[in-house]
C-alpha cells in the first residue's frame, strides 16, 4: 500500500487560453509532515491544489490522495480532506459557530455531532469568543481562522492550505503559523501553498519549487537555503576603501566577500546572519572603514529561483492565471 | 491518534436530503439577517399594486367584466400574484450568481456533499420566501379593498398554482444566473426576459382590449394563463373570457409550469455542473 498521502503523476493541465498551468508535473507527499508548494504568481501552486481536491479534472496524468484517485474516487477524497484558501470562504451572515456546524452536517454529521464537533474545533482555532457573531464583523486574521477551523470539522487525513497568510499582518501570520504547527502535531497532513520563503521555511517540513506548473526542486529547507547561500551581508562603501574592505573580509565567513560591479556593493555570504554582519563590521572598524550602508539580505524567493533556475521570480515571469477561465464563451 | 472520517453510514437519499436542507436554511438565514432583499423583493409588487389600483383603476375597471364585482383591486390581485414569480425570481439570479463566487463554490465542492443541493437549495429557499412574500401581498390587497368572490379554498389554491408557477420559472432565472457573467448583466437579462411576459399580458387590463396582433402573444403566453386560473379560482368563472373554465385554464397554467421545469431545471443543472468544473 502507498504510504505517500498525496501522489502525482505526471499531471497536466491546460487551460482554455492554452496556457499550461501544469506541465507534467510529479511529486509525494509522506504523511503527518507539512509539505510547502513554493513558487511565484502563476507557477501553477493553486491549480495543483485545485486538481488534488478534486475542483479541476487533470488533462493528463494521476493523482492519488489518501490512496484514492482524484478523477475516479472524488468523492472518497472529499470524505478525507479539507481546504482552506486565500478566499476565506465563510458566510457573512453567518456566525462563525453557525459556519462551522453547516461544514459539519455537510460532511454527514448529525445535527449533534456537528454541534459538538464545531464547539471543539472552536475552541482549537482559539475563537470560541466571537462564535457567536456575525462573520461579517471579524477582522482578516480571524476570517482566516474560521475557514480554518471550518476545513477541519470533518477531522481531514490531508489539509490543502492555499497561501494561508496571504495579506495577513505579521502578527496574525504568526498566530496562524503557530495554529498550522499545531495540527501537525495531532497527525493531520498539511499542503501548503505560499510565495513567501520564509513562510516555507518556517513551516514546512519539506518544500517542493514550482515555476511553470513544473517542480523545480524538492529538498527540507536547510537544502533549499544551502543551495541558494543563505543570507547575504552587502555593503557600500567609498571606491578607495574598497580593496581594503575585501581584504579585511577575507577568510573569517563561509564564502569570499565579492563586489557586484553593477549595484556597486560589496557582498559576503552570512551564514550565521546577524553574527557574521557583526563581525564583519568590527573587523572594518579595525581597519577604520565605515560603509555608507549595510544590510543583512536574507533570501527571497527570486534568490531561490535566481540559484534553482538562474532567472528571477519575479518581473517578466509572472502570469495572472485565472484558475476560473471557463471552457466556454458566456455572455 | 487515529484519525477517522466522518461520513457515517446513511444511504444517499438521507444524504441529499439533509445536504439540501441545510443549503436551504443557510439561504433563509441570509434573507432574514439581510432584510433588504426581502424588502425589494415585496416593495415593487405592492408599489404595482398601488399605483395601478388608485393612478389607473378607475379607467380601466370599466373595461372589466362584472365578476370583478366592480373593483379593480379584487381583478388587479390575482395578476400580481401571478406576476410576482417573474420578478422575485431575479433574486434567484443573482443569488446562483452568488453562490459561484470564487471560495464560496470551492468549499462547496470540495466537500462529501450532494451536487444537487446548491441548485436545489437556491430554488427551494425562493419557494420559500416567495410564499411569505405572496401572503403579504394578499395582505396588502385586503387593505386597499381586495375581497376574494369564491371562497378560502379557491384562495389557497391560487396560492398553491401561482407558487408552481414560480417554482418552475426560479429554474428559468436559474439558467439565467449560469448564463449570465456579471451581476449587471443580470439586470438586464432579467428585465429584457421579463418586462414582455409582464405587461403584455393580462395581468393588469383584459388582453380583448389589445390589437389583435398583439393578442396572439399575450392570451396564450403562461403569465396570462396562470393569471386566468389565478383570477378564476378568487372571483369565479365570471372573471374569465367566455369559452374558458377555471378547471381548464388551472390545468393549463400547472401544464406551463410542468413544461417549463421539464425544460429548464435539466439545463440549469447541466449549465451548473459545467461553469463548476
Amino acid at each position: 500500500m502507498d504510504k505517500a498521502i498525496v501522489r502525482v503523476d505526471g499531471i497536466v493541465k491546460v487551460f482554455a487560453n492554452k496556457i499550461r498551468a501544469l506541465d507534467g508535473i510529479s511529486l509525494a507527499v509522506e504523511p503527518g509532515i507539512i509539505y510547502g508548494l513554493l513558487g511565484p504568481n502563476g507557477a501553477g501552486k493553486t491549480t495543483l491544489i485545485r486538481v488534488l481536491a478534486t475542483l479541476l479534472p487533470p488533462d493528463a496524468g494521476t493523482a492519488r490522495v489518501a490512496g484514492f484517485d482524484v478523477r475516479r474516487e472524488p468523492a472518497e477524497v472529499r470524505a478525507r480532506i479539507g481546504l482552506a484558501g486565500q478566499y476565506a470562504a465563510v458566510d457573512d451572515f453567518l456566525t462563525g459557530r453557525e459556519n462551522v456546524e453547516m461544514v459539519g452536517r455537510l460532511y454527514g454529521l448529525t445535527r449533534g455531532e456537528a454541534q459538538q464537533r464545531a464547539s471543539e474545533v472552536l475552541e482549537r482555532i482559539r475563537l470560541v469568543e466571537v462564535a457567536d457573531r456575525p462573520v461579517k464583523t471579524y477582522s482578516g486574521g480571524m476570517r482566516r481562522r474560521l475557514d480554518l477551523a471550518a476545513s477541519l470539522v470533518g477531522r481531514p487525513q490531508l489539509l490543502f492550505l492555499d497561501e494561508p497568510t496571504a495579506g495577513l499582518d505579521p502578527a496574525s501570520r504568526i498566530d496562524l503559523w503557530g495554529l498550522i504547527q499545531d495540527l501537525v502535531a495531532t497527525g493531520t497532513s498539511v499542503l501548503l501553498t505560499t510565495q513567501y520563503l520564509d513562510e516555507a521555511d518556517r513551516l514546512a517540513d519539506r518544500i517542493a519549487v514550482i515555476d511553470h506548473g513544473r517542480l523545480i526542486s524538492e529538498g527540507t529547507g536547510e537544502e533549499l537555503k544551502a543551495q541558494v547561500g543563505g543570507s547575504l551581508v552587502e555593503m557600500s562603501v567609498p571606491e578607495a576603501d574598497r580593496a581594503r574592505t575585501i581584504e579585511a573580509l577575507r577568510g573569517f565567513s563561509i564564502g569570499q566577500p565579492a563586489y557586484d560591479d553593477q549595484r556597486r556593493k560589496v557582498s559576503l555570504p552570512a551564514p550565521d546572519g546577524s553574527k557574521t554582519l557583526m563581525e564583519a563590521l568590527r573587523r572594518l572598524a579595525d581597519v577604520g572603514i565605515r560603509p555608507d550602508d549595510v544590510a543583512l539580505h536574507k533570501p527571497t524567493l527570486d534568490d531561490v529561483f535566481l540559484a534553482l533556475t538562474g532567472h528571477a521570480a519575479s518581473a517578466g515571469d509572472n502570469r495572472e492565471i485565472s484558475t476560473n477561465v471557463k471552457p466556454r464563451r458566456h455572455i | 491518534m487515529t484519525i477517522m472520517t466522518t461520513a457515517p453510514q446513511q444511504n444517499l437519499m438521507e444524504r441529499t436530503l439533509s445536504d439540501i436542507t441545510v443549503i436551504t436554511w443557510r439561504n433563509l438565514v441570509r434573507v432574514v439577517r439581510l432584510p433588504q432583499l426581502l424588502l425589494f423583493s415585496t416593495i415593487q409588487p405592492v408599489i404595482f399594486m398601488l399605483l395601478f389600483n388608485y393612478v389607473f383603476g378607475g379607467a380601466i375597471v370599466l373595461a372589466l367584466p362584472p365578476a370583478a364585482a366592480g373593483s379593480y383591486v379584487n381583478w388587479l390581485v390575482p395578476g400580481l400574484l401571478a406576476q410576482f414569480a417573474l420578478f422575485g425570481g431575479g433574486q434567484t439570479a443573482a443569488g446562483l450568481r452568488e453562490d459561484l463566487s470564487q471560495g464560496v463554490i470551492d468549499r462547496f465542492r470540495s466537500l462529501p456533499m450532494a451536487r444537487s443541493a446548491v441548485l436545489a437549495g437556491r430554488t427551494l429557499s425562493d419557494l420559500i420566501r416567495s410564499t411569505f412574500i405572496l401572503v403579504l401581498l394578499l395582505g396588502v390587497g385586503f387593505l386597499i379593498g381586495f375581497r376574494p368572490q369564491t371562497s378560502l379554498a379557491g384562495v389557497l389554491g391560487a396560492l398553491a398554482v401561482g407558487l408552481a408557477f414560480g417554482y418552475a420559472w426560479s429554474w428559468v432565472m436559474a439558467t439565467v444566473g449560469l448564463l449570465v457573467r456579471t451581476a449587471e448583466s443580470i439586470q438586464a437579462a432579467v428585465y429584457l426576459v421579463i418586462f414582455p411576459l409582464a405587461f403584455a399580458s393580462g395581468v393588469f387590463v383584459p388582453t380583448e382590449t389589445m390589437p389583435a396582433w398583439l393578442q396572439v402573444f399575450t392570451e396564450h403566453q403562461p403569465v396570462t394563463v396562470v393569471t386566468s386560473a389565478l383570477r378564476g379560482l378568487i372571483l369565479g368563472a365570471g372573471a374569465l373570457p367566455a369559452g374558458q373554465t377555471v378547471s381548464g385554464q388551472v390545468a393549463l397554467a400547472l401544464l406551463w409550469s410542468a413544461a417549463i421545469m421539464a425544460v429548464f431545471a435539466p439545463l440549469a443543472i447541466r449549465l451548473y455542473r459545467r461553469s463548476v468544473s
